[in-house]
This record gives C-alpha cells, structure tokens and sequence, in this order.
C-alpha cells in the first residue's frame, strides 16, 4: 500500500515505535466500537511521523496506545525494539504533549518543565541545568518563575512541549498540539516544531487533522479513516499517489471521474478517451482522479482535448477556480494562476478544451 | 441545615458572563427592579440577623436576665469560662468535631476519588445518592436508628466511651465533607494524572505530586465544614450519648430547660465567633484557585 520507499534502511536498527496487528474496541456487546482495526504501521527512528484523519479516524487513540494511556484489545505496541505493550505509561521511554496541554497549575513553568526528570530520580544539579537549556530551547528563560496560568496559549503550549522533551524520550507524542492555537501563532509553532525536531534528532509522532500542516511538516504520513490506517508514505507519495478516492479527497482537493477500461485508455461518461497507464484489464468500471491544478485549458477543438464548457469561474487572489462541465455534464475543477490583470479573460459559457497534465491523472480503486 | 455548597461557588463564577447580560440597561429581566424587592429584601435579613444580635448583644448585659438590659459587662463570659461543665463540654465537643471531621473526610476524599478520577461509570447516580444520603434521610431517623443500633453494640461489648458520638458524627459528616471535594476535583481536568504518568510518575508520586496538592483546598474545605457541622448537632448527639456526655449544644439546651441567664448567650456568641471565623477560611479556601 505505497509503502514502495519502505523496507530501504538498515535491518538491524529497531523501529522507533512499532505496532503491530493492534485493534482497539471501547464498550462490549452490542455498542462495542472499533476504533482500531488492524493497524500494523512501523515508525522510524528520527523521522517525523504523521497521523492524520478526520475526527474519530482512530488517529488519537493509536496514539494514546503508544503512550499507554490505553491499552490495545490484540495486538503489540513496540518501543525501540521492546514490547511495551503490558508497561504502564510512566515505564514507557516516550513522553507527550497534549491537546489541552495538560500542564500542572500549582506547579511554576520551571518546576512543571523538571517534573519528568525528576520522577526518573535525577540529580537536582542535573535537573536544573535541563530545565535551564530547554526553556532557552523555547525561549521562555524568562517565564521560569511563572505559574502555567499566567502566560499565552502559545507560551503554555512551549512550556508543553519543553515538559515533554527534558527527559529526552526515544519518541515525542503530540496530539493535535497546535489546534488551540489562531493561525499566525500555528504556522510560527509549525516551524518550531520542525526546528525542535531537527535539533534533538528525537521521533515525532504528531496527530492532526489539518492535511496541510501534515504536508508540510512530516517526513512520512499515515492516513486514517474509521479506524484504518490506509496509506503511509512521504507527502509527495500521498498527495500525488493516493491509493484510494478517501485519501484523494482527504488530501487536498480533486476531480474524480467514472469512467471504464476501453483500448487501453479510459473511457469517460462523455465519451472522451484518457489515456493513462497502467490499467486493470478492458472493461473494468474505474474512477480517475486529477488535482484541479494540473488540469489545462486550451483552445476548443485543439487535437487531443476534452471540450467542455466554463460554468463558472472563481477568483481567489492568487489562483482562479474554473468550473467546467463535460459533454455529460460531470464537473471539473481547474486551478488557474490568476494573471497580473486578475482576469482569465474567459466568460461563462465559454466553449474550451481540456488537458490533464503528463502523469496526472490516477486510477482509483474504490 | 443550611448546606453551604463548594458547587454553587463554581456555579457563580459559570454565570458570571450572564449576569453581566442581565445588568446591560434596559435589557433582560432582573428581579432586583420588581416593586417591594427592596422591602422584602429588608425583612429577610432582619428576621434572619435580629435575633442573633440580640443574642449576641444581651450575652454582655449585667443583668441575670435575657431579655432587660442592665448595662454592659464581661461576666457571663467569665462565669462560663469559670463553669467546669462548660468546660468539660466544649471539650468534648471539639475532641469529637475534630476526629469526626478527620474521619469523614478521610472517607469523602477517598469517595470522591473513587467517583470523579474517571468516566463516567453505571450507576454513578446511584452512588451520589447513597454518599449524600445523611443529607436526605430525617435527622430524628437517622438518631433513632443509631440509638437503638449502638444499644445492642453496648450490651454486646460494654463499652461506653465517647466512640459511639465519634462514629456517629462521622457518618453524617461525609456528605458535608464529600461535596466541596467532589468540586474541586470535578474543576480538575484528568489529562493532568495522564500527564504526570506519561512523566514517568507512578500512580503514588501521581497522587502525591499533583492530585493531592491541587485538591488540598477542597480537603481543607471539606474538613472545615465537617467539623461546624458536627460542632453544632444536637438531635443525633442527644439521642447517641451516655451519662456524663454533653456537648456544649446539648449542655445548653439541658440548662435552657431549668434557668436560662445569659451565660447561655455569652457560650453561643462564643461557638458563633468560631463558627464564623471557619466558614470564612471556607469561602477563602472554596473561592481561591489553583
């Protein structure tokens, strides 16, 4: 399942975290919900992990499995190479930033940023000199006297984050972290995180739902629906290749058009032929999928188009949104850089033709 | 019994942006506008203030009477602090609201634990209701049952000390005990135990290190209110107690029934003063956050 860049490292050096086969039910009976299903997924050392999925997906749990807050119905969480799947959180070499970020109101910053290490029975001179390197690691030295409530969402957030990095965790957990935040203070936080990684070299496993965030930040992403995880692969992978209409539609936006196998190419309902390659065998009923900027507009009648009609067309700053309709009707979405003068110079009712860029259109299992 | 709850001190502070709504003027409906609120309002607090100013008031007056004033004079507080019986009996009564408010509290903390650290669970409703069932069940019932209840435990055993009204204040103190605890724990957010566990914490250091620590002002509230509760029962102590057992509620009302001079008013407005200077360290303790 587009894993085609896995399987590549060396053998010998433990995954970061794996799971394997775990399934996660809540309730029993008849309620009993399956929040997991099956999910087998390898992270490694190093890389920056993404889940991400709509709500309830099943993205926050796998994650609360990881950290030990629950633990699975069947299957194995491995840590670095060693079952954890029977440790209780505070055994695990992992440590998490949570959604609500969780931080202890009568504890100050530095006490709340200490706390970690000094469970792990660390030495107070050592303690200290950690807190003192991660609060600058956040540039918050100068709230180390503060309580959690006196300072931002975006400090508290910090504070969250430097809490869960001072013990140094084989794998760093953070869940939907930046979700609480507006966006200026999300996209500054974004590049933190990526810096913060960076530095430390440690895992991050980051959940979200924001498929933007997910490709812009990671350097793998797991895709999630109803409790399945259906692709993992780098953000090109996802976005370009996407294995089925969900992650297609998931991740960022696209035409999807039925159509069926005929002398090597496709068929549309419009009758127009689209040759793509790698087709399953003559007759079979398929979906093809195309990103609305890597649709062409050309002159109608040009050889080797699509004619189709503008229906509308929508401008947006930088690009314009051109909504075409084919012979049958069928809609497609064409993204257009808006030029100097913002106009396309298109109207309504304007008869084109249509190309779908080299290497653009996906055949889509449903 | 009045029961000054933690919960409505909570509540005020969740409606605080609507009260805010409902002074906007010309807006919204306030019952501080209604005509004769401001009569009625005079009324309560005089009917509810009148009678222990008087109280308080004779409990300094020279004369042997209640109710003629014959100038101000400290010795009624003396005579009270020089009577034996009384001494005897605000003893017994702060040696039994101590242990009762340490033993009922230690028990509300551990329920309210056991009811708030988690989700929601079945028969959770339920389990409010037996906690708080002291609140709802009849004094008099609850009094008549233990009566007869430590009646056979006295034959059983022989014994006949004071553990009866301990055990007995005790359980009805939990409930008083229990509500300002639950809400407390109830403003606590359960990500923070996750959290401390996810840092390494064990779930001992969890309670030690953050439980403990952030519900300590409920515990101390819920502590204070056991103790005035139990300070100032009398239809349980009066039906539980041996010969030679008064407290100073009980004491009092023995004397009423014979003569009352004012050294009554003068050991009231005492328990008053302690019972005042408590529920303020309450409402401070309940009102302060984190």
């Amino acid at each position: 399942m587009g894993q085609r860049s896995d399987g590549e490292r060396n053998v010998s050096e433990p995954a970061a975290v794996e799971a394997r086969d775990t399934v996660k039910t809540f309730g029993a009976g008849e309620q009993a919900v399956r929040a997991l299903d099956r999910v087998s997924l390898t992270i490694r050392r190093g890389e920056f992990f993404t889940l991400l999925g709509p709500s309830g997906c099943g993205k926050t749990t796998l994650l609360r499995l990881i950290a030990g807050f629950e633990s699975p119905t069947a299957g194995a969480i491995l840590i670095g190479g060693r079952d954890v799947t029977a440790e209780p959180p505070n055994r695990r070499p992992v440590n998490t930033v949570f959604q609500s970020y969780a931080l202890f109101p009568h504890l100050t910053v530095a006490q709340n940023v200490g706390f970690g290490l000094e469970m792990l029975g660390r030495p107070m001179a050592e303690v200290r000199a950690t807190v003192e390197r991660m609060l600058a690691l956040v540039k918050l030295e100068a709230m180390a006297g503060r309580r959690p409530q006196q300072l931002s969402g975006g400090q508290q957030q910090r504070v969250a984050l430097a809490r869960a990095l001072a013990p140094a965790p084989q794998v760093l957990l953070l869940d939907e972290p930046l979700s609480a935040l507006d966006l200026k203070l999300r996209k500054e936080m974004q590049g933190e995180l990526k810096r913060l990684q960076h530095e430390t070299g440690i895992t991050f496993v980051f959940v979200t739902h924001d498929q933007e965030e997910a490709l812009t930040m990671s350097d793998r992403i797991g895709v999630m629906s109803a409790g399945r995880l259906l692709q993992v692969g780098p953000p090109r992978e996802i976005y370009n290749r996407p294995v089925n209409r969900f992650v297609a539609d998931f991740i960022g936006e696209s035409n999807f058009l039925p159509g069926r196998v005929e002398r090597g190419a496709v068929r549309l309902g419009s009758g127009d032929l689209v040759s793509v390659p790698g087709l399953p065998p003559e007759g079979t009923a398929v979906t093809i999928a195309v990103r609305p900027e890597q649709v062409r507009i050309g002159a109608a009648g040009e050889p080797g188009t699509i004619a189709a009609t503008l229906t509308d067309a929508v401008y947006f700053g930088t690009d314009t949104h051109c909504h075409l309709a084919l012979a049958d009707g069928a809609e497609v979405v064409a993204r257009l850089q808006s030029p100097p003068s913002g106009e396309i110079g298109l109207a309504p009712g304007a008869r084109v033709g249509l190309r779908f860029a080299e290497g653009a259109v996906q055949v889509l299992g449903d | 019994m009045a029961v000054p709850d933690a919960g409505t001190a909570a509540a005020d502070r969740a409606g605080a942006p609507a009260r805010r709504v409902a002074r906007r003027p010309g807006r919204a409906f306030s019952v501080t506008r209604l005509p004769g609120f401001g009569l009625v309002a005079v009324t309560v607090f005089v009917l509810l203030y009148a009678p222990i100013a008087t109280l308080i008031v004779y409990s300094f007056n020279d004369a042997p009477t209640i109710s003629v004033w014959g100038g101000f004079s400290l010795r009624w507080y003396a005579d009270a602090w020089a009577n034996q019986q009384v001494k005897d009996a605000a003893l017994r009564s702060l040696l039994i609201a101590s242990f009762a408010a340490a033993i009922s509290t230690t028990v509300a903390t551990m329920a309210a634990l056991g009811t708030t650290r988690r989700g929601r669970f079945p028969g959770q409703t339920f389990i409010y209701v037996m906690i708080n069932q002291p609140l709802m069940v009849p004094e008099i019932v609850t009094a008549v049952a233990l009566l007869i209840f430590f009646a056979a435990i006295k034959v059983a055993t022989g014994y006949q000390g004071l553990g009866y009204l301990i055990l007995a204040h005790s359980a009805f103190c939990v409930p008083f005990a229990y509500l300002p605890i639950r809400a407390r724990l109830e403003s606590m957010d359960l990500s923070l135990e996750t959290a401390a566990a996810d840092l390494y914490a064990t779930p001992w250091q969890t309670f030690r290190r953050v439980t403990l620590p952030l519900m300590a002002p409920g515990i101390a509230a819920g502590a204070m209110l056991a103790f005035v509760i139990s300070l100032d029962d009398v239809i349980i102590t009066e039906f539980v107690k041996s010969a030679g057992q008064d407290t100073l509620p009980t004491y009092m009302l023995g004397k009423l029934r014979r003569a009352i001079t004012p050294e009554v008013n003068a050991i009231s407005t005492a328990l008053l003063g302690l019972t005042v200077l408590l529920l303020t360290a309450f409402f401070l303790l309940t009102r302060k956050r984190g």
